[in-house]
């Protein structure tokens, strides 16, 4: 491990030189609320069709049921993913992902660096593929994934999709054992100091005082909105109001007000939301989707 | 003979799909190059996480040259039959032979390079490879008919002797270099031949074969835990998945806060095994101890301190996590966990978890109250029934619903419930399989057989029967719990009367009335019989001369009474035929014979399982021994007489006979008067044993009769006594078991 390790800012710029000198697009965090850094349409979109992509980004990610108030050592209801999709996957994507790991700091030759089978599936993304969860010492560090399908259609070529969990890198980096204590900056200002009055207002805010009419509301809103930008032939204004109404659907889930059988046709409703996108996208392009062969789909 | 080694080289291999795949590589392998005449000396077949690895040992340089007569048309066949037979074979007309009028031609095969083979089978093995999920990568997946394998496949070793096999699958040429270890060993590794395969590896930090990684991790697992005065709690699974997850295994001892200890043992040992692949300790008095053992794929240059100090802490992130939900489900009694039940569906038509949960509290009750179970505290045994399914709803059952019921007794004893309730919580979902654990614990047996017959009489009602190799709802496995209990415990049961108070209550659950219905029975004051008039039609139901169920008709306006009494005798016929089939696959292992389970099944009569079980072993000593076997001849051959003459029931005869009986008669009629008494004196004791060897006494003389006396008579009189005589004995075995559908 380095002498002096890393900031969470520096570890993140390490990062964007890292894959801009790979010849990455480094792209800004999408301006709306997601559940995982795949939901950008960078990700997302940039996965169909036939095109070379490469880019590389932070993305915030809200996940509502995982707050503990602050309370806990490393589970968060809001924190950043970084991204890097490379299409088509290169050959040597292991190889170019642990020559990250070493450029923020992490020795091989003291830590255990495993590739531990993770299939990776979003059902409101009708997406899924193939891959690992990457463990360093036992903590997953990094999903590490080979898109097969999205939005319903199989990936032609395979994009290779890696997301980093960068505050637990950055406690393995910094030897830290709460996420709070992360030193952000270098210049003395914590992780705490930037969120820990925010994880425990939201975590209050999505178990206990989001009113639940007003998001069932929205949701009926954000997928009524999404038909209409379809009905236009829009296929990314649609794709933004899918993207609305999943995080809802997980506020929601987080109030605890959705039964196990509602559950299912939620997801349904996200699910063919961001497939209509995807198909107006595909569309839009005039790509021909190949069909999946049977029995394939997962 | 050249030995063959063939390595694929791949990204990570799921540790779950390695053994089966070089099995399967092995028998691919021996098939391809067998439809080509060729056989290996022996074939051995390696995983490691990044390799599949397969060494064919001595097989010979080329295959056999092969002779081969092929029949082709007639040589009067018009001339395109054979233009096409000379195509096919690719000879000239002169090359043919004919014998008989048709035309024959002889092919000769030479003998191939086995090499060539090679070159061909192993592409041809690699493109059907049946991995359980494969996919795609890289530009080739642009295209369709890209290749497919587990994971992006990186490189081939193809050495026959220490020749390389040339070939290419999807872009990857063979050749003779492989990787070694990811982080101990950087750079191509050339390998000679099959004979230095596994040693190279091994300089590069590579244990090639599964069996030695999980020998090294297995010892020094366990050397670790002893050093540290602990036990590992083994488990051979965990073994062999971090023999999947490893190159050059190394186990590492590291332990937790003991604060977290409060959190149940199973959770804790849960998510270090699920999450984390740990194994867990105990110290001497077999308590879980604050530590695990961690396998890593690395001889870490500080010894493991960094890495032990890793997993230390993504634990103790896990555990707080685990306590977080522990905690806040203490703070919830289970009666206020019992309320939001009615959210779960427990089977779109059958209600939801709630519902269940009251079915099997009624029918508890009423097995109390008509005093079929004894001994047992019925306020024990509504609180479990009430409160069994409670954490279903708890948020660490959410996290682990492995431990549904293992958890709600951890909450019941936490929350004060007595013991005898909080085991019963526990337990009331085993036994879980062949093998686990039967509670007999008087509480834990109710509710759990009354649990299991509410499950069968649920589905059973809605039409869902297991068929074939369908069963979606576990039904076998209910029904044979339900057996497992009842045989261990002893416990006697009136099944056809059960079983329609069971069905009764899942008719009155689809139909909305449970909770509205009264059931004499069940909160009885009354005893006896009961008329009870709905306000639709007449609905009365008797059963065995009790009423079972009485309800009001305004809250189900639609029964009709004769379809409810109807389906409720279909379910409890249909789950009886059910049990007698789960009787035979559950009796069949402790050796008894299905057909003596028919033979009184057969009776009809017998609906108490424990009882018809100790008929069943009774009968099974006595027809296994000579006196049995004898008496079953006899038996048959008067059975076959009475068939033949239609003589189903007795005809009269005069009081005193018209003719002097012989000897052998009056001796099966004295035989009779003594034996009938006997046999139904024991089988109201239920001693079966004494039953059985009062009719072997019938053998004797049923032997000396068929001996000395002509059952058909042309005396009218004489045919008739001898006939009845006969149809007497018949009538005593039955007592017992209906002896027809005994083999032998």
């Amino acid at each position: 491990m380095a002498t002096s390790p890393l900031s969470f800012q520096s570890m993140i710029l390490t990062l964007h030189d890292y894959w801009s000198d790979r010849g990455c697009v480094i792209l800004q965090p999408y301006d709306l609320e997601m559940g995982a850094g795949t939901f950008h349409p960078a990700t997302t979109l940039r996965a169909l069709g036939p095109d070379p992509w490469k880019a590389a980004f932070v993305q915030p990610c809200r996940r509502p049921t995982d707050g503990r108030y602050g309370e806990n050592p490393n589970r968060l209801q809001h924190y950043y993913q970084y991204q890097v999709i490379l299409k088509p996957s290169p050959a040597d994507l292991q190889d170019l992902y642990l020559g990250s790991l070493a450029a923020i700091g992490i020795d091989f030759a003291r830590h255990d660096i495993r590739f531990v089978e993770d299939d990776w599936e979003s059902p409101t993304l009708g997406a899924w593929g193939l891959g690992w969860e990457v463990w360093c010492d036992g903590m997953e560090v990094t999903q590490f994934t080979y898109f097969q399908q999205m939005g319903g259609f199989d990936c032609r070529p395979v994009s290779g999709e890696l997301t980093y969990g960068l505050e637990r890198l950055a406690m393995y980096i910094q030897d830290k054992d709460r996420v709070f204590d992360l030193d952000f900056n270098d210049s003395g200002v914590s992780y705490g100091d930037v969120f820990l009055e925010n994880e425990r207002q939201m975590s209050a805010w999505n178990f206990e005082v989001a009113d639940t009419e007003t998001l069932f509301d929205l949701f009926r809103k954000a997928a009524a909105e999404c038909e209409n930008c379809l009905g236009a032939g829009l296929a990314i204004p649609a794709y933004e109001q899918a993207i609305k109404a999943s995080h809802i659907f997980n506020l929601l889930n987080a109030r605890g007000v959705i039964s196990v059988a509602e559950r299912q046709a939620y997801i349904g409703r996200v699910r063919d939301l961001a497939r209509g996108s995807c198909t107006a996208w595909m569309e839009k392009n005039g790509w021909s989707p190949f069909p999946p062969r049977p029995g394939e789909d997962c | 003979m050249p030995d063959f080694l063939l390595e694929l080289v791949s990204e990570e291999i799921p540790a779950r799909m390695q053994a089966k795949a070089s099995a399967e590589l092995a028998r691919l392998f021996e098939e391809r190059i067998g439809e080509a005449g060729l056989k290996a000396e022996a074939v051995e077949a390696y995983a490691t996480p990044r390799r599949l690895a397969l060494i064919a040992r001595g097989l010979p340089e080329t295959t056999q040259a092969v002779s081969e007569e092929i029949k082709g048309p007639r040589a009067s066949a018009p001339p395109q039959a054979l233009e096409g037979f000379l195509r096919k074979t690719g000879l000239t007309q002169d090359r043919l032979s004919e014998r008989d009028g048709v035309y024959f031609a002889v092919i000769d095969r030479p003998g191939r390079s086995t090499a060539e083979v090679l070159a061909q089978a192993i592409p041809a093995i690699v493109r059907a490879f049946p991995w359980p999920k494969s996919m795609r990568w890289g530009e080739a997946s642009a295209a369709p008919e890209s290749g497919r394998w587990v994971r992006p496949l990186q490189g081939i070793v193809a050495l026959f002797g220490e020749q390389i096999v040339e070939f290419e699958i999807g872009g990857v040429r063979s050749g003779a270099a492989t990787v070694g270890h990811r982080f101990h060993h950087s750079g191509p590794i050339t390998i000679g031949s099959a004979k230095d395969y596994a040693e190279k590896l091994r300089a590069c930090h590579v244990v090639l074969d599964p069996t030695e990684r999980v020998r090294i991790i297995r010892e020094r697992a366990a050397e670790l835990a002893a050093g540290a005065g602990l036990a590992l709690v083994e488990d051979a699974g965990l073994v062999a998945e971090n023999a999947g997850l490893t190159e050059w295994p190394v186990p590492l001892l590291g332990s937790f806060d003991p604060a977290f200890l409060e959190v149940p043992r199973e959770v804790i040992q849960l998510t270090m095994r699920t999450n984390q692949k740990y194994f867990a300790c105990v110290d001497g008095q077999r308590k879980l101890a604050p530590s695990f053992v961690c396998v890593a794929n690395l001889d870490a240059a500080d010894g493991g301190e960094g890495i032990v100090a890793g997993n230390r802490k993504v634990l103790a992130a896990r555990l707080a996590d685990a306590r977080y939900f522990w905690e806040a489900d203490l703070k919830v009694p289970l009666a206020e966990q019992a309320k939001k039940l009615d959210q779960i569906v427990f089977h779109e038509k059958l209600g939801t978890v709630a519902d269940k949960a009251e079915r099997v509290a009624k029918l508890c009750q009423w097995l109390i109250k008509e005093r079929i179970v004894r001994g047992v505290d019925p306020e024990q045994v509504q609180a479990t029934a009430r409160l069994a399914k409670a954490d279903l709803v708890a948020q660490s059952v959410g996290e682990f619903p492995e431990l549904q019921g293992t958890l709600g007794g951890y909450l019941a004893r936490a929350q004060g419930q007595p013991d005898a309730v909080a085991d019963a919580i526990r337990d009331h979902y085993k036994p879980a399989g062949q093998g686990d654990e039967v509670p007999t614990a008087p509480v834990t047996a109710l509710v759990n057989i009354a649990d299991r017959l509410d499950t069968l009489a649920a589905f059973f009602a809605i039409g869902e029967k297991p068929t074939g190799s369908r069963d979606p709802f576990a039904l076998r496995r209910a029904a044979l719990s339900f057996l497992q209990i009842l045989t261990c415990t002893g416990m006697r049961l009136p099944l056809r009367e059960v079983l329609v108070q069971a069905a009764v209550l899942v008719l009155l659950s689809r139909l909305g009335a449970l909770r509205s219905a009264t059931f004499p029975d069940l909160l009885g004051e009354e005893e006896g019989d009961h008329e009870i008039t709905a306000e639709v039609g007449s609905l009365t139901y008797r059963y065995g001369g009790r009423v079972s169920t009485r309800w009001n008709s305004a809250l189900t306006p639609k029964i009709e009474r004769g379809d409810v009494i109807e389906q409720v005798i279909d379910i409890q016929q249909a789950i009886l035929d059910f049990f007698a089939d789960r009787l035979k696959v559950q009796q069949r292992e402790a050796g008894v014979r299905h057909d003596l389970i028919d033979a009184v099944f057969a009776l009809g009569g017998e609906d108490d399982l424990v009882r018809l079980l100790a008929r069943v072993k009774a009968l099974q000593s006595f027809v296994d021994g000579p006196e049995g076997a004898d008496l079953l001849a006899g038996y048959k051959r008067a059975a076959n007489i009475l068939k033949r003459e239609g003589w189903t029931e007795e005809q009269p005869v005069n009081k005193s006979l018209s003719y002097r009986p012989q000897i052998e008669e009056s001796e099966l009629e004295d035989a009779l008067d003594s034996a009938e008494p006997r046999v139904a004196a024991a089988i109201e004791e239920e001693d079966f044993e004494r039953a059985m060897a009062a009719l072997a006494r019938l053998r004797g003389p049923v032997d000396a009769f068929f001996d000395k006396v002509t059952v058909n008579d042309p005396d009218p009189a004489k045919r008739t006594a001898r006939l009845n005589l006969l149809l007497r004995m018949r009538d005593a075995v039955h007592r017992v078991a209906d002896f027809s559908g005994i083999e032998g």
